[in-house]
C-alpha cells in the first residue's frame, strides 16, 4: 500500500518537476531572446558598422611613376610591368622549406634567395616581398597551377623602373630603390604620408630623388571586399590614382651620349651650361653605371663590382669629385686682378721661368717658352710667373672676395642633391679648419700656387662651368638646372622651371672683353689653338693641367715615369660662341696628363654638336677617346646619325594582359595601374618600349 | 470482403510501423530540419559537398528515428546497461590507449576511429532512468549516492580527456534524470546558489582571476582562458589587429587560441543581421569567412546574421516546441524510466541549443558544442536520431496502449 502511495507522490512530484523543467527553459530562452534583442535591435547600428569594416578594405592604387626625357622628349626613364612572385613571410609557416618547393616549379637561383633574404631584414613582416621577378608568362602559368601547394605566395603585377638607355647619363639620372627605414621615418613626417601608402620605390639618387614629388604622383584608393584571410573579393568603389608629372630635362641626352662616348675608358667628369639661363646641357661623370641594376635591388655581386672598383663608377664626379683647377685659374685670376684694379691688361711681367719666393722656387712646365707677359699673352700661353707674382700681389684674401662670387668654394644650388662645396682658400678659413696654432696662420708662401690653380684650392667641374658661364655672360650668375620643365600628363599643363638667377657679379663688359678675347687667342695661337683649327665659329677656352698629387720642392713630374693613378689631371674650360657665348663647359679627364691633348678636344667635339650640329666621324672618336686626336678628322655626321644606345632589359608584360590572366586579386591591383596613367604617358611609353619587346619576343 | 484467415498483406503489417508518432513533435522536427537544411545550404556553400552532406546525414537519421521508434520502452529498458558499461568500459580504454590529438585524449581506433563519450549521451540517461525506475516506490537517499556515482565516472572520465563540451552534456542529461526523479529541493538550491554565486565572482572579479599565473583547480589552462575570454573578449592575445585576419588560417582550423575573435565575429554575424536580417546568401560575416566554424559550433551566427530577429525567434520557437512536447510526452508516460528518460533527452535538446546559442550570441563560455539539426556533423546528428527516436518510442507506447 505504502508503495502505490509512494508511486503516487513520485507521479506527482514529477509533473511538478516538469513544471519547473518547463519554467527553466523558458527563463533560459527569455534571457537567450532578451540577448538576441540585445544584440540585433540595440547594437544593430554598431555591430553593422562593424561588420562593413571588417568585408571593407581600403586599398591604395600606386601611381605610375612620372616619366623623364630629355630636353628634345627622348625617353630616359619609364615603367613597364612585369609579373613577380611574392611571398608574404607573416603567412608562411617554413619559409625555407616553401621557397625549395617553389624553386622546384620556378626557377629560383641563390641571388634570388639572397635578395629575398636582404629585402626580408629591411622589411615589416606583413609586405609581400619578391623572390622573383619578371616572371615568363610560362613561369606564371606553371606557378598558379600549382598555386594551391602555396598559401602566402602569389604572383602579382607590378611596375618596374626602366632607364631604355641603360648607362647614359646614369649619374644625373639616379635610379630609385625600395624605400628603407630611414627614409619611411622621413615621409611618416611628412604631411603627405598617406600619399605613399602602398609605394614601395623611391628616388634614391639624382633626378629621381629630387624630383621625387614630381615624379611620384598621387596615390588613388579602393574599396575592396575582402573575405577574413584578406582575399579581395570584389572592388566596391574606386578613386583612380593620379600619374606622376613627366619631368623634361634641359640636358640633351644625345650631346651627352656622345660625351660619355668620347671619354672612352677614361674617368673623368664634364659639364656644360648654358650661360643665358643656367640650364645643364651635359652633365657627364665617367665611368657610368647601369641604373636598370638597381631598381629591382642589386644582386651583391654587381654590387661589389661597382663598389670595389677603382674607377669608383659610382661617385658622381662632375658634383662631387674637386679638383685643383690648374691654369684653367687663370682667366679668372685674371679678371679678378682687373676687376680689383690689381694689374691693369698692359702690365708686363718677365717670365723667367720661374719665381721665388721666401727662399722657395716656383716653376713653369719645361716646354713653356717664357718671355715679357702682358696680361693677353699670359694666358694664351699661360705663364705660370706672371701668375704668381699677381696672385703674391693680391693676396689669398683679395683672390677669395673677388672669386668668391663666381661661384668657388660654394655649393652651386644645382637640383640634385648631394653637392659638394670645394675649397676656396682665405686666410679665415684656415683659422676655422685647422687646429694647432701653427697650422691655422696662412702663409704668404702658400699664396703663389693660388695663382696658377695648385696650392689648396679645390673645386668641382660643376663650379668650374658654373663660373666660366659666369665669366663668359660678363657676371649673369644662375643656379643651375638639370630640369627646365614639368609636364602634367592628364591635364597637359607645362609647368617651366627656370634656373633661380642669382645677384650678378659687377664687372665691366670692357675688362670682361680683355679675358674673352685672350682665351679667344687660346684657340687661335695658344695651348688649344691645334684643337680647335678649323672650327667654324669662334670660342674662348683655357688648358689646365692640375697635380693629382702634390710634388716636393724642386721635384720634377715626368707623365710617363709615375703611376697612371698619380699622372696629372687634363681639363679644359670653355665658352662659345665668342660674341655670344652660349655654352660654357668644364671638362677634366683624370690622369690624362697634357689639358690641351686630353679635355680640350672634348669640348671641341661638344661645341661643334652644339653650334654646327655636326657628330664626329667613328675613327675621329676612337683617336679622341684613346688622347690622340686634336681637331676633328673624317667626315662629319649629321645629329640624326647619332645611335643612341638601348638597355634592351625591358619585358615585354603588358599590364593589359595581366588583368585578363591571372587571378582576381591580381587584376584588381592592375587593372587600375593601367587606367591611371594618362593617354600621352601611354603613347610614350609605348613608344619607347617598342624595340625592346621586339627584342624580347624573339 | 476478405476473408478472415487470409494472411495481411504487406501494406498491412507496415501500417502498425507508421502509427502513434505524436504529431506536435514530429512537426518541430521537420521545422528545424528545414531551417537547418537552409542554413547548410547558404553557410556551406563555399564548402562543396557540405549541404548534400548535410542532407544525406539527416535522412540516416530520419531512418535511426524511426528504427528506434519501433522499439519499446520495455526493450529500450534492457539495453541501459549494456550500454552504460560498454560505453564506460571504451571510456577506460580511450584512457589507456587512445588516440591523442591536438593534446586531447578522445578516440579509440577499433578497425574505426570512434568517441566512445557519444555514447554516453545516450546510455547515462538510459541507464539512470533504468536505476530508478528499479528503484520505483522506494527511493531513499541512498539511491541518489548511486545514481550520482553512476553519473560520476564517465563524467570523470570525459573530463580527463579533456573534452569539456561532451563532458556538461552527459552530466546535464544524469543530473536531468537525478532531477525528475525527485532529488529534493534542499540539495538542489545550495548547488544551483553556488553556481550563481560562482559565475557572480566570476563577473565580478574576472581580471584579477584571469590572470596568467593564477591557477584554477579542476580547470585546464585553455578552459580558463575560454572563461576569461567570454568576460572581456579583448583580452584575448588573438584578438586585435592585423592578427586576427593572418591568424585566421590557425583559428579557423579548431585551435584553441583566439577565442575572443570567434565570439566577437559571431556576434557581429549576429547584430548586424538586424530585424529582417541580410537575406538568404548575403551575409558578408558568413560568404567572407568572419564567421570561424560556420558550419559547425558557429552556424547560429551565420543563420542570425541572413535571417536576422525573426529567423532567429522562428527558431528559438521551434525549440521551444520541440522541448515542451518531450517534456509532455514525458508527464504522459506510463512508466518511470519512459517518463525519466523522456524528460532528460527533452532538456538534453534544451543544453544543446541553449549553450550553443548561448555560447555564439556571448553570454556563456565558448564550448564545443553543437546546435541540433543545424550544425554540421554526423555523429551528432545519429545521436539526436536515436534521441527522438527513442523520444518517439514512448509517445508511441502511450498512444498504441491506450488503443
Amino acid at each position: 500500500v505504502t508503495e502505490i502511495r509512494n508511486v503516487e507522490q513520485e507521479l506527482s512530484r514529477f509533473h511538478a518537476r516538469l513544471v519547473a523543467a518547463t519554467a527553466f527553459v523558458l527563463l533560459c530562452f527569455g534571457l537567450l531572446g532578451y540577448r538576441l534583442v540585445h544584440l540585433q535591435i540595440v547594437k544593430h547600428d554598431e555591430l553593422s558598422v562593424q561588420a562593413e569594416n571588417n568585408r571593407i578594405s581600403v586599398v591604395p592604387i600606386v601611381p605610375n611613376r612620372g616619366l623623364i626625357v630629355d630636353r628634345n622628349g627622348v625617353v630616359l626613364a619609364n615603367n613597364y610591368s612585369a609579373y613577380t612572385l611574392e611571398i608574404m613571410p607573416a603567412r608562411v609557416q617554413d619559409l625555407e622549406s616553401t621557397i625549395s618547393q617553389l624553386a622546384e616549379v620556378i626557377d629560383i637561383q641563390t641571388r634570388d634567395r639572397k635578395r629575398f633574404k636582404r629585402l626580408m631584414d629591411e622589411s615589416k613582416n606583413f609586405e609581400s616581398l619578391p623572390i622573383r621577378t619578371k616572371l615568363t608568362d610560362e613561369e606564371v602559368a606553371r606557378f598558379t597551377a600549382q598555386r594551391y601547394r602555396f598559401p602566402g605566395v602569389d604572383v602579382k603585377a607590378r611596375l618596374f623602373r626602366n632607364y631604355p638607355l641603360g648607362d647614359v647619363g646614369s649619374h644625373l639620372l639616379g635610379y630609385i630603390g625600395r624605400i628603407n627605414q630611414a627614409e619611411k621615418e622621413v615621409i611618416d613626417e611628412l604631411e603627405d604620408a598617406a600619399n605613399y601608402r602602398g609605394t614601395e620605390y623611391i628616388g634614391k639618387l639624382g633626378i629621381e630623388q629630387s624630383y621625387e614629388s614630381d615624379l611620384h604622383g598621387t596615390t588613388g584608393f579602393e574599396e575592396v571586399e575582402t573575405s577574413a584571410s584578406g582575399r579581395a573579393v570584389r572592388r566596391l568603389r574606386s578613386n583612380p590614382a593620379t600619374p606622376g608629372n613627366t619631368v623634361v630635362l634641359s640636358i640633351d641626352i644625345r650631346l651627352q651620349a656622345l660625351v660619355e662616348t668620347l671619354f672612352g675608358d677614361r674617368r673623368g667628369a664634364l659639364v656644360a651650361i648654358d650661360p643665358r639661363n643656367g640650364e645643364v646641357l651635359a652633365f657627364v661623370s665617367k665611368p657610368t653605371f647601369d641604373p636598370n641594376l638597381f631598381v629591382d635591388g642589386i644582386d651583391s655581386e654587381s654590387w661589389k663590382e661597382l663598389n670595389e672598383s677603382p674607377d669608383k663608377p659610382l661617385l658622381n664626379r662632375a658634383l662631387r669629385g674637386t679638383y685643383p683647377p690648374g691654369s684653367t685659374y687663370k682667366p679668372f685670376m685674371a679678371m679678378a686682378a682687373l676687376n680689383s684694379n690689381k694689374r691693369s691688361p698692359s702690365v708686363l711681367i718677365n717670365d723667367t721661368g720661374s719665381f721665388t719666393f721666401g727662399g722657395h722656387r716656383y716653376g713653369s712646365p719645361e716646354n713653356e717658352r717664357g718671355g715679357i707677359m702682358d696680361m693677353r699673352r699670359a694666358i694664351v700661353e699661360s705663364s705660370n710667373v706672371y701668375f704668381y707674382t699677381l696672385a703674391n700681389e693680391m693676396g689669398v684674401d683679395l683672390i677669395h672676395d673677388q672669386l668668391s662670387p663666381f661661384g668657388f668654394g660654394r655649393k652651386t644650388g644645382i637640383d640634385v642633391q648631394g653637392e659638394v662645396t670645394g675649397l676656396l682658400p682665405s686666410t679665415e678659413w684656415k683659422r676655422r679648419a685647422y687646429k694647432k696654432p701653427e697650422q691655422k696662420k696662412w702663409y704668404a708662401g702658400e699664396t703663389i700656387s693660388l695663382g696658377i690653380g695648385q696650392g689648396y684650392n679645390s673645386f668641382t667641374m660643376l663650379q668650374m662651368a658654373t663660373a666660366m658661364a659666369t665669366l663668359s655672360s660678363a657676371g649673369k650668375r644662375y643656379e643651375p638646372r638639370l630640369v627646365r620643365q614639368i609636364d602634367d600628363v592628364l591635364t597637359g599643363a607645362q609647368r617651366k622651371i627656370s634656373a633661380q638667377a642669382l645677384e650678378p657679379v659687377e664687372l665691366k663688359p670692357e675688362q670682361v672683353d680683355v679675358i674673352r678675347e685672350a682665351m679667344n687667342g687660346v684657340t687661335i695661337a695658344g695651348t688649344s689653338a691645334r684643337v680647335f683649327a678649323g672650327a667654324g665659329y669662334q670660342s674662348g677656352g683655357k688648358t689646365g693641367t692640375a697635380q693629382a698629387v702634390g710634388l716636393k720642392q724642386n721635384e720634377k713630374y715626368s707623365a710617363h715615369r709615375v703611376d697612371e693613378h698619380l699622372r696629372d689631371h687634363a681639363l679644359y674650360i670653355a665658352f662659345a660662341p665668342l660674341a655670344d657665348p652660349q655654352i660654357a663647359v668644364a671638362v677634366i679627364v683624370e690622369n690624362a696628363g697634357w689639358g690641351a691633348a686630353a679635355a680640350a678636344p672634348i669640348a671641341r667635339r661638344l661645341f661643334d654638336f652644339m653650334l654646327l650640329g655636326r657628330v664626329p666621324s667613328e675613327e675621329d672618336i676612337a683617336a679622341t677617346k684613346s688622347g690622340t686626336s686634336a681637331a676633328p678628322i673624317g667626315q662629319p655626321r649629321n645629329v640624326q646619325d647619332l645611335v643612341l644606345p638601348g638597355s634592351g632589359s625591358a619585358p615585354s608584360a603588358a599590364a593589359a594582359m595581366i588583368g585578363a590572366a591571372s587571378a582576381p586579386a591580381t587584376s584588381l591591383a592592375a587593372a587600375p595601374m593601367a587606367v591611371s596613367g594618362g593617354a600621352s604617358l601611354v603613347s610614350a611609353n609605348a613608344a619607347a618600349e617598342t624595340p625592346d619587346n621586339r627584342a624580347l619576343r624573339r | 470482403m476478405r476473408p478472415a484467415f487470409e494472411k495481411p498483406s504487406l501494406l498491412q503489417r507496415m501500417i502498425p510501423l507508421f502509427r502513434g508518432f505524436d504529431g506536435p513533435l514530429l512537426l518541430a522536427v521537420l521545422i528545424l530540419a528545414a531551417l537547418g537544411l537552409t542554413t547548410m545550404y547558404s553557410a556551406g556553400f563555399d564548402h562543396g559537398t557540405r549541404f548534400v552532406d548535410h542532407a544525406r546525414n539527416m535522412l540516416l537519421a530520419a531512418g535511426i528515428l524511426f528504427v528506434v521508434a519501433q522499439i519499446p520502452p520495455q526493450r529500450l529498458m534492457a539495453l541501459a546497461v549494456p550500454l552504460y558499461a560498454l560505453g564506460v568500459a571504451l571510456l577506460v580504454a580511450t584512457a589507456l590507449i587512445g588516440i591523442t590529438k591536438k593534446g586531447a585524449t578522445r578516440w579509440l581506433d577499433l578497425g574505426v576511429v570512434i568517441q566512445p563519450s557519444e555514447i554516453l549521451k545516450i546510455a547515462m540517461p538510459l541507464m539512470l532512468a533504468w536505476w530508478f525506475q528499479r528503484r520505483e516506490g522506494q527511493v531513499r537517499a541512498l539511491d541518489f549516492i548511486v545514481a550520482l556515482l553512476i553519473l560520476a565516472v564517465p563524467v570523470g572520465l570525459i573530463v580527463q580527456q579533456p573534452d569539456l563540451g561532451t563532458a556538461i552534456l552527459v552530466l546535464a542529461a544524469g543530473l536531468f534524470v537525478i532531477f525528475f526523479a525527485g532529488l529534493p529541493w534542499k540539495l538542489i538550491a545550495p548547488v544551483v546558489a553556488v553556481a550563481v554565486i560562482a559565475i557572480a565572482v566570476l563577473v565580478l572579479s574576472g581580471d584579477a582571476i584571469c590572470q596568467p599565473d593564477v591557477k584554477w583547480p579542476m580547470l585546464r589552462d585553455y578552459q580558463k582562458n575560454r572563461v576569461c575570454t567570454l568576460l572581456d573578449p579583448t583580452t584575448d592575445p588573438l584578438g586585435k589587429g592585423f592578427h586576427i585576419i593572418q591568424g585566421m588560417i590557425a583559428i579557423g582550423s579548431g585551435g584553441i587560441t583566439g577565442k575572443g575573435f570567434h565570439i566577437i565575429q559571431g556576434m557581429i554575424a549576429i547584430g548586424s543581421g538586424g530585424v529582417w536580417g541580410k537575406g538568404f546568401m548575403q551575409g558578408t560575416q558568413t560568404h567572407l569567412e568572419f564567421i570561424p566554424e560556420r558550419t559547425t559550433d558557429f552556424i547560429f551566427a551565420a543563420f542570425s546574421e541572413e535571417f536576422g530577429l525573426l529567423g532567429v525567434m522562428a527558431l528559438l520557437i521551434g525549440f521551444t516546441v520541440l522541448i515542451l512536447r518531450g517534456l509532455w510526452i514525458a508527464a504522459a508516460a506510463p512508466s518511470v524510466f519512459s517518463r525519466l528518460l523522456a524528460g532528460a533527452l527533452s532538456l538534453g535538446f534544451f543544453t544543446y541549443a541553449f549553450v550553443n546559442m548561448g555560447m555564439v550570441s556571448g553570454i556563456l563560455p565558448v564550448v564545443g558544442i553543437p546546435l541540433p539539426f543545424v550544425s554540421y556533423g554526423g555523429t551528432a546528428m545519429v545521436t539526436l536520431g536515436v534521441a527522438l527516436g527513442m523520444l518517439m518510442s514512448i509517445a508511441r507506447s502511450r498512444s498504441l496502449m491506450r488503443r
